[in-house]
């Protein structure tokens, strides 16, 4: 079986921005990819050159196989859902949730069928005669999503598509898509920029930066054993340490990676430091320490006891949570 | 910080006839309203409103036929005039004129008003603003005399054409019937032709405005949907845009029912409403027929908004 989606040092360039550079990129058939980065790394840029909405200034693209390049978007199998919805204004939430299947020359009323069945899969039956500006914005990511589902596409584009929702609401369709996306066997590529959420959902995170991707793997993988700094960073806001603070920590002289989870606080043993702050997060507590001029977060499960403010407290880790990523960068 | 310079949590008010008047204007939003509405709508109701209902008025009187004077008794007999067939002859002439003028407007002003409002940015679009907007700064005469001299028998159009030996397709459509005349100058062709010149700016610009609110994204959405380019125009652009194309055709279509210029100085000796019109309330002095004239395209505009409203056309708005 090929893979969903191919890229060989795919570029796209607008002007002097690298919007996309050199992307080396395997999607698996069926499987749910997940793009994190922070806003401007190029995201989108990579759901556009699969949708066909972008040309690669060079580089090789394949869909299933099949090269891409040149390929007008309406003869791909490929569907969006668009980061700002994109609905018909002109048309009522039934006909656009059927507007690809009314393009295939689906009969009225099985297209009207499915068009309900597509909307009460995402939570909204009945909403069919609706204008998509009588809808709140959570709503209409929704019509989106149902939108683009209900063609079944071999590829299934999502930029984005929780970002207006409450949480709740977020929580309950990331659980909805990824049993969706299981049941109907459709490759997604899922782009976002809340890594809590790639982490729960992807069977492999792509973490881009500037263009670049900076990491591949399993959520696993993307977050024990980040490559680089950026990734450690991005991907659960760890510490990052320096070299010279590694040695001092008593480790070899490598940037690393520690956890704010993984650091306990104790009365003796490890490492001394000074509180500078706190913040309550409600099924956690943040510290911030600070060790002879190094800055260090730790995450204090509820319940436990909170240092004040200037308090000096002692810390430590097991040794398998400290990551080691090198000299370089 | 020095007491003097903190400015309390509410500003004292700015003083001076300006200051209340902004105060008053902002409790009361109705007021400017109020104020800024009065003088437009008197002169709306009175002089525009007021001269249209004289107009009705007189369309329902008739003329004397011994003495050529008004008889001001309601009566319908000048309504039955019009439909003379020398007269519905007048009013098809100019409806079909106007029809076609429209949909010839709204062919051409469409391609044209989709490349500015999709593709030309900065200086182009100045200069597209720029080219559709300077035949108007010109005399309407001075255009529709040019025209004639571009479309007479030894014109420009008929020495180009001679040039490239395509006289006899000239020849050819003006031997027709109908559509054709001595020279173009003197043929309903040349009429149309003109009357699509002259009125091109008033759908252009309007199916611009209406094209440039259209999202791109909205474009895509239907491509990603598996729309092809003429699908996406007829079930995603066209519907938009509909609003724009019917603001210009209300243009076109009864500045060219109204006209009473450009046929008579491009065209054949038939009448348009216009001049029946213009010769009616003059020389002939049949003021109510010239009214009852004068009501049809008011009547005509007023069905084909209608028209256009049931079929849909500003449900995009
Ligand atoms: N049509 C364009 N013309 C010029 N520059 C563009 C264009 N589209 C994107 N860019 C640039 O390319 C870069 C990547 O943009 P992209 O939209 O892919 O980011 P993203 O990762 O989706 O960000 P976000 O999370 O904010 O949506 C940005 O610097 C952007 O300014
Ligand atoms: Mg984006």
């Amino acid at each position: 079986m090929p893979h969903a989606v191919t890229f060989q040092k795919v570029s796209r360039h607008f002007g002097s921005v690298r919007a996309v550079d050199a992307v080396d990129l395997e999607v698996e058939a069926g499987e749910f990819f997940a793009m994190l980065g922070p806003s401007g790394s190029g995201k989108t840029t990579c759901l556009r050159l699969i949708a066909g909405f972008e040309q690669p200034t060079s580089g090789h693209i394949e869909i299933f196989g099949e090269t891409a390049e040149g390929v007008p978007p309406y003869r791909r199998n490929v569907n969006t859902v668009f980061q700002d919805y994109a609905l018909f204004p002109h048309l009522n939430v039934a006909d656009n949730v059927a507007y690809g299947q009314m393009i295939r020359g689906v009969g009225k009323a099985e297209r009207l069928r499915d068009a309900e069945a597509a909307l009460e899969m995402v939570k909204l039956p009945g909403y069919g005669a609706r204008k998509p500006g009588e809808l709140s914005g959570g709503q209409r990511q929704r019509v989106a999503l149902a939108r683009a589902l209900v063609n079944k596409p071999k590829v299934l584009l999502l930029d984005e598509p929780l970002g207006a929702l409450d949480l709740k609401l977020r929580e309950q369709m990331q659980e909805e898509l990824k049993t969706l996306q299981k049941a109907l066997g459709i490759t997604f590529v899922f782009v976002t920029h809340d890594q809590g959420e790639a982490l729960s959902m992807a069977d492999r995170i792509a973490v881009f930066n500037h263009g670049k991707i900076m990491q591949t793997g399993t959520p696993e993988e993307i977050y024990r054993r980040p490559k680089t700094r950026f990734v450690a960073d991005f991907v659960g806001s760890s510490n990052v340490l320096s070299p010279a603070f590694t040695r001092r920590l008593g480790g070899p002289a490598e940037w690393a990676s520690l956890r704010p989870e993984d650091i306990r606080i104790g009365a003796e043993g490890g490492h001394e430091a000074r509180v500078t702050g706190s913040s309550f997060l409600g099924n956690a507590t943040r510290l911030t320490l600070d060790m002879a001029g190094e800055k260090l977060t730790v995450l204090l499960p509820a319940g436990s006891a909170v240092p004040a403010p200037g308090a000096s407290v002692r810390f430590s880790w097991e040794p398998s949570a400290l990551h080691l990523m090198g000299t370089e960068t | 910080m020095t007491a003097a310079a903190a400015p309390g949590a509410i500003l004292p008010g700015r003083g001076g006839l300006g200051g209340a008047l902004s105060d008053a204007f902002w409790r009361n939003p109705k007021l400017l309203l109020f104020v800024m509405l009065t003088p437009p709508l008197l002169w709306l109701g009175i002089i525009y409103l007021g001269s249209l209902f004289a107009l009705l008025i007189q369309s329902f009187f008739s003329i004397d036929e011994f003495s050529g004077l008004v008889v001001r008794e309601f009566t319908l007999k000048t309504y039955g005039e019009l439909l003379r067939p020398s007269n519905l002859d007048i009013i098809v002439r100019t409806v079909t004129m106007a029809g076609l003028v429209t949909i010839a407007s709204a062919i051409i002003a469409f391609p044209i008003a989709y490349y500015a409002a999709r593709y030309a940015k900065g200086r182009w679009k100045a200069i597209f603003y720029l080219g559709v907007m300077l035949p108007l700064w010109s005399s309407y005469l001075v255009k529709v005399y040019a025209w004639k001299l571009i479309l007479a028998k030894e014109g420009i159009l008929s020495w180009i054409f001679a040039k490239l030996h395509l006289t006899p397709l000239i020849d050819g459509w003006l031997a027709l019937p109908v559509v054709g005349g001595n020279s173009l100058s003197v043929s309903p062709t040349g009429t149309f032709l003109v009357f699509v010149y002259v009125w091109l700016p008033f759908m252009i610009l309007p199916v611009q405005a209406a094209l440039e609110r259209v999202p791109t994204n909205l474009l895509e959405a239907s491509a990603d949907l598996g729309a092809s380019p003429r699908q996406t125009f007829s079930h995603v652009l066209l519907p938009l845009a509909l609003p724009g194309v019917i603001a210009g055709s209300i243009f076109t279509f009864s500045l060219t029912l109204g006209d009473y210029i450009i046929p008579q100085i491009i065209g054949t000796s038939h009448l348009f409403i216009g001049m029946a019109v213009y010769a009616h309330q003059g020389t002939a002095g049949n003021i109510p027929l010239a009214a009852a004239f004068t009501v049809v395209p008011v009547v005509i505009m007023g069905i084909y908004l209608w028209l256009a409203k049931r079929a849909g056309a500003f449900n995009a708005l």
